[in-house]
């Protein structure tokens, strides 16, 4: 337990002076600014919107800046700030369908309707260290469209760009010959946890939450366990888009929605195996990932996780795998919680360890005074 | 006042919401004399999803947002709710808002929003095109044994 502690506060002020002088480190080196963390630590800035759970790039950078680049204490400064912010309501759900990819591929069909649109992508690099980023080269430019290229869906057919169309779903392909699951689409509110505490068993709304703000690693690793073997699922990635989808709200002095800003959001729609049972016939099931930012590492890992968790709901065998276990997987993927609990046993536990020192030391007298009894 | 249809309003507030701070503010200049029904405030909108993209809604995380009401001295009333944690934009676009629905309407659509929607076109247009020069066709190759 721990128990309040008092004094120390100049040691406590110089040290954190000492952390602002090493924060800035080399003083001949430029400081960097939040703008330069903001458009060149994108993807960084990215994760710590997705876990921190507040689409905010400007403080997402600053709270980098401020964290020497720790991200998991950048999300903590996130966490904490967005308590002081007063809930001013909530979006209508955000239609992916209409979302612009910059990015969109499929592992399941090579032609489908919208076509394979790499965008800024690591796949395919060699992941060799580029030196002449460390020398301060020259940037390429994305070029445009080339003539010779197939048309896009994306920009209207032909060149000249235009109004981009919407790219329809993959898994609405499966869909319209019902082989995968249908969806029952509702209005209902959702839970959310950050207003109530999280009751179990949670419902896939409550899940989803969780795992959107979900730390990263524990999420890819509890994917990873089911693609070994750990509650296989056989998860195809029907699709992986990323874009920006536009936020509505319902504006109440107005009496109408507006559409009142656009994040980029990364989706993952898994398409797994279904044996099929009495009542179904066999047919494809889902598994479902949506993130803040850009982030396909982390859309592609909870939609693995998400169709793990729903053993029950489809009359699969739970074989005790731990991402079939909900209360695992959800009690422990806040790496926020994780690691407030984790940390606070480094503050002092003087009187805490004083009465373990003194029980040890009373056991070992009398072990001690039993000993020399029998001898 | 005049006359307002509720989808122009719904655009144009959706447009200004949207727009650069620094670019509101430059083709906006300086505002009309106005008072502050609600001063900026700043808030989070909790944003949804849906399951499977289709289905039953869901809490993804909050995005922070700006709110802001102002009065005209004609008494006009103005609303902006824009995203991100600028007063001064949710302000501009409030008292934009408002203008939006006197006299002036057709000098501020010509002056401001319209230059706005048209840039936010162009830049979907020029991402879109980028996005388009990343498509790709995959061939699945032959096996020898087939052949």
């Amino acid at each position: 337990m721990y128990v309040a502690v008092k004094g120390g506060e100049r040691a406590i002020d110089n040290a954190h002076a000492w952390l602002a002088e090493e924060r800035r480190g080399d003083t001949a080196i430029p400081e960097l600014t939040v703008a330069q963390i903001r458009s060149q630590m994108a993807l960084a800035v990215n994760r710590v919107m997705a876990e921190g759970s507040l689409f905010d790039p400007d403080l997402a950078a600053l709270a980098i800046k401020q964290a020497r680049g720790d991200l998991i204490e950048a999300v903590f400064l996130i966490r904490a700030y967005r308590t002081t912010l007063p809930r001013l309501g909530a979006s209508n759900p955000v239609d992916t369908g209409a979302m612009q990819p910059d990015r969109r591929i499929s592992a399941t069909f090579k032609d489908l309707p919208g076509g394979q649109v790499l965008g800024p992508t690591f796949d395919y690099t060699h992941r060799l260290l580029d030196f002449a980023l460390m020398a301060g080269g020259a940037t390429r430019t994305s070029p445009q469209r080339q003539e010779e290229a197939p048309p896009s869906p994306l920009a209207g057919e032909g060149r000249g760009g235009g109004v981009p169309q919407p790219v329809p779903h993959v898994t609405e392909i499966l869909n319209r010959d019902g082989l995968i699951e249908a969806l029952a689409a509702s209005d209902a509110t959702p839970p959310d946890l950050t207003r109530e505490p999280m009751e179990l068993p949670a419902d896939r709304a409550l899940r989803l939450q969780a795992l959107a703000r979900g730390d990263e690693g524990f999420v890819l690793s509890m994917a990873y366990s089911t693609q070994r073997g750990y509650g296989r699922t056989h998860a195809f990635v029907g699709e992986l888009r990323i874009g920006r989808v536009a936020v509505e709200v319902d504006i109440p002095e107005l009496g109408f929605a507006v559409e009142i800003g656009e994040i980029e959001v990364t989706e993952c729609e898994t398409v797994n195996q279904f044996k099929g049972s009495k009542t179904e016939p066999p047919q494809f099931t889902r598994g479902y990932g949506l993130v803040l930012g850009q982030s396909e590492r982390k859309a592609i890992s909870m939609s693995l996780v998400d169709r793990a968790l729903r053993w029950k709901e489809l009359g699969e065998d739970n074989i005790g795998a731990p991402a079939q276990d909900e209360e695992f997987v959800l009690m422990h993927c806040d790496n926020i919680q994780a690691t407030g609990f984790l940390e606070h046993i480094k503050l002092p536990h003087y009187v805490d360890f004083q009465a373990e020192l003194e029980l040890v030391r009373r056991l070992r007298a009398e072990a001690t005074a039993l000993r020399e009894a029998a001898e | 006042m005049v006359d307002v249809d509720p989808n122009a309003r719904k655009d144009w507030i959706s447009t200004l919401a949207k727009a650069a701070p620094a670019r509101l503010a430059g083709l906006i200049g300086a505002l009309p004399a106005h008072d502050l029904l609600r001063p900026a405030e700043v808030g989070a909108v909790m944003v949804r999803g849906r399951i499977g993209g289709t289905g039953a809604p869901f809490n993804l995380g909050e995005m922070s947002v700006t709110r802001c009401s102002v009065r005209l001295v004609d008494g006009t009333v103005g609303h902006a709710w824009v995203q991100g944690r600028d007063k001064d934009h949710a302000l501009r676009a409030a008292v934009v808002d408002a203008l939006m629905q006197t006299r002036d309407a057709q000098d501020i659509q010509a002056r401001v929003i319209a230059p706005l929607a048209e840039e936010a076109l162009r830049t979907r247009a020029a991402r879109a095109e980028k996005a388009a020069a990343t498509k790709v066709e995959f061939f699945t190759m032959v096996r020898g044994e087939d052949l």
